[in-house]
């Protein structure tokens, strides 16, 4: 690029000035993600081939039922993850959203008006718990460990326990999840605005950037509490929607619906996808691709008959799997902070590149036995 | 009033009787000091006498419990390091706040992104890479590509990477630098060393550099403060003064601490 630097690179051993340029695919998925698409792809070639009803119109509407609302869960965890953070209560915000719907309703709130009202206090419950993990320094899982249980005990109370139906007309419940594709449609436009989002605006890079080291984002200048709380905003907002989609594409609602673990779900496809717990990483890509595979796994699983409890087994194992392949992948790139001066070393010894721009660089020097204070 | 007219001589940054506690721990007791234009600052002192509080407070990361703080003879007030950069002020912190996670090109612009759009600000990385790649290669940093995330740098390009964001910064009028050299080879610090005084003499800008290396701060500085339990002891020029001097000043003043401390 008409540089003086001297670009050798891992990859690029040998030739001059000429970074090799990752084709926009390969940016685009790459690593994990890459891993479980392929575990995808195969699962559907398995399930296409072992039964006959996988590969047909109707299971496909089947399908996207259960994908939809995985994949919501999973694009929403995916920034407060990043952040290192966990968002739990967004499986209670998710049971109590329609409920909100029809108690505005009951109050002479149009069912729109009251969607609208629904997802704004979604937010402002995301802010809640924002404030209460960044300035009252609560662990993100104990504060929204506190909020689910409370948002779950309120739905209980309202509702005496007692199951009602989603309002409004028939139009908004179509559009809101009742047409067999609606939820699905929802599911990918959040997910492609959420990835422009995260990968394309500065307010995602800070995302990244404060997951991966709060501090030094805040001595740039970074604004890391209120990108912290933004973050459980989105996730809070997203659980209140799918709430109200799932409300009528179920068409009843059911005060004792299990939100947590669908919530867990969710994370898990976000992990499954190449989403660090740790924070630092997180790929909304990967949580989409890792929420369809779920999803076409329980749905295979029904299909075949096999035992609904073999697929919690495989869940399991493949949230294990992919956390460990996770943290193996990241200890194969060099050099990663704290305890990676070992490896660091062994890198640069098998990269004469990095060595011949810069060879009086001790590596015992580094900022961390450096600093003196 | 009186303290304000005295303050407004040619000093490009005075601040006066800054303090700072963090809890029943106090850092800063009443510091006083000045930086003149052009002027290259050292400031020495033993571990947790207050160095990096002090330039935290002037980079406006943290904010002073009392004092005034000057810029080019006026009162500001630092609430954010938005508003320092704003008056022109930049920084290498002594952590280099580098997210190793983001390219190198993402750490150079992080926070001043070059941006399309209101509101939703899109990235225009195509740019940011361009102008990093020149601007590296203007003051002779080498990296293997702008693409890479820092964490695969070595200590010393992290560095310099750290030092590369800060004096990118056109408008720059001051330039805090802690512990600038700590992790460098012989090189690379004489690099820095290099555009830090072109930054000085050329561009006129000013320096305050917080270094535990006395040769490096007799290389760089026109003049030395010390600072001892959160106050300024000693202010020479580095011609009225020496190695061996300030070596001494600061052994006596460790053995007073270990006395009466």
């Amino acid at each position: 690029m008409g540089t003086p630097v001297a670009t050798a690179s891992t990859e690029g051993r040998g030739i001059p000035a000429a970074p090799t340029r990752p084709s926009r695919w390969r940016r685009l998925i790459q690593g994990q993600e890459l891993v479980v698409t392929l575990v995808g792809i195969a699962l559907i070639i398995f399930f296409s081939v072992a039964t006959s009803a996988f590969a047909t119109g109707s299971n496909l509407s089947t399908v996207s039922g259960y994908i939809a609302p995985i994949l919501i869960l999973a694009v929403a965890e995916v920034p407060v993850l990043t952040l290192g953070e966990i968002d739990l209560s967004v499986g209670g915000v998710y049971v109590l959203s329609p409920f909100l719907v029809v108690y505005l309703n009951n109050a002479g709130i149009p069912p729109l008006l009251g969607i609208i009202i629904t997802l704004v206090i979604g937010i402002v419950i995301g802010i809640i718990n924002g404030l209460i993990t960044v300035y009252l320094r609560v662990p993100s899982f104990i504060t929204t460990l506190g909020t689910v249980f409370a948002l779950e005990g309120i739905v209980l109370l309202s509702s005496n326990g007692i199951q009602v139906n989603p309002v409004g007309g028939d139009t908004l419940a179509q559009v809101l999840g009742a047409w067999q594709f609606s939820s699905i449609l929802w599911a990918l436009g959040i997910a492609v605005a959420l990835h422009i989002v995260f990968r394309h605006t500065s307010f995602g890079l800070h995302i990244t950037a404060t997951g991966g080291n709060v501090t030094a984002s805040a001595e740039s200048g970074v604004k890391v509490g209120w990108v912290r709380v933004a973050c459980f905003a989105i996730c809070s907002l997203l659980g209140a929607f799918l709430g109200i989609l799932d409300g009528y594409r179920i068409g009843s609602l059911n005060p004792g619906t299990d939100g947590l673990t669908l919530m867990f779900y969710g994370v898990a496809a976000a992990v499954v996808g190449g989403t660090a717990l740790t924070g630092g990483k997180g790929t909304i890509i990967g949580a989409a691709i890792g929420a369809i595979v779920l999803g076409v796994l329980e749905d295979g699983f029904n299909i075949m008959g096999i035992n609904a409890f073999a697929y919690q087994l495989v869940l399991g194992l493949a949230i294990l799997g992919a956390m460990i392949l996770n943290i193996q992948m990241d200890s194969l790139r060099a050099g990663r902070r704290g305890g990676g001066r070992a490896r660091k070393k062994s890198a640069r010894g098998a990269d004469p590149g990095a060595g011949q721009s810069l060879p009086s660089v001790e590596d015992d020097s580094s900022p961390e036995s450096a600093s003196t204070h | 009033m009186a303290d304000q007219t005295k303050n407004q001589g040619g000093s490009v940054l005075r601040i006066e009787e800054i303090s700072k506690s963090f809890g029943p721990v106090s850092a800063l007791e009443g510091v006083t000091l000045h930086l003149e234009p052009g002027e290259v600052l050292g400031l020495v002192g033993s571990n947790g006498a207050g160095k990096s509080t002090l330039v935290k407070i002037i980079t406006g990361y943290y904010q002073p419990d009392g004092g005034r703080i000057w810029v080019d003879g006026e009162p500001v007030e630092f609430k954010s390091v938005d508003d320092a950069r704003a008056h022109g002020i930049e920084t290498v912190f002594q952590d280099l706040a580098l997210v190793d996670e983001l390219s190198v090109y993402h750490n150079l612009f992080l926070n001043r992104e070059l941006t399309v759009g209101r509101g939703l600000r899109f990235l225009r990385n195509k740019r940011m890479k361009e102008e990093a790649r020149r601007y590296l290669s203007d003051i002779q940093v080498s990296i293997p590509s702008v693409d890479t995330p820092v964490e695969k740098l070595s200590g010393g390009q992290r560095q310099a990477i750290a030092v590369a964001r800060a004096t990118r910064q056109p408008g720059m009028k001051i330039l805090l630098l802690d512990e600038p050299l700590a992790a460098m080879g012989a090189r690379e610090a004489s690099l820095i060393i290099a555009l830090v005084k072109n930054l000085a003499r050329e561009h006129g800008v000013s320096m305050l550099v917080v270094d535990h290396n006395y040769t490096h701060i007799f290389e760089l500085c026109d003049r030395i403060n010390v600072i001892e339990q959160g106050r300024v002891t000693l202010d020479k020029r580095v011609e009225e003064t020496s190695l061996g001097e300030l070596t001494e000043f600061m052994l006596t003043s460790y053995k007073q601490q270990l006395q009466y401390g």
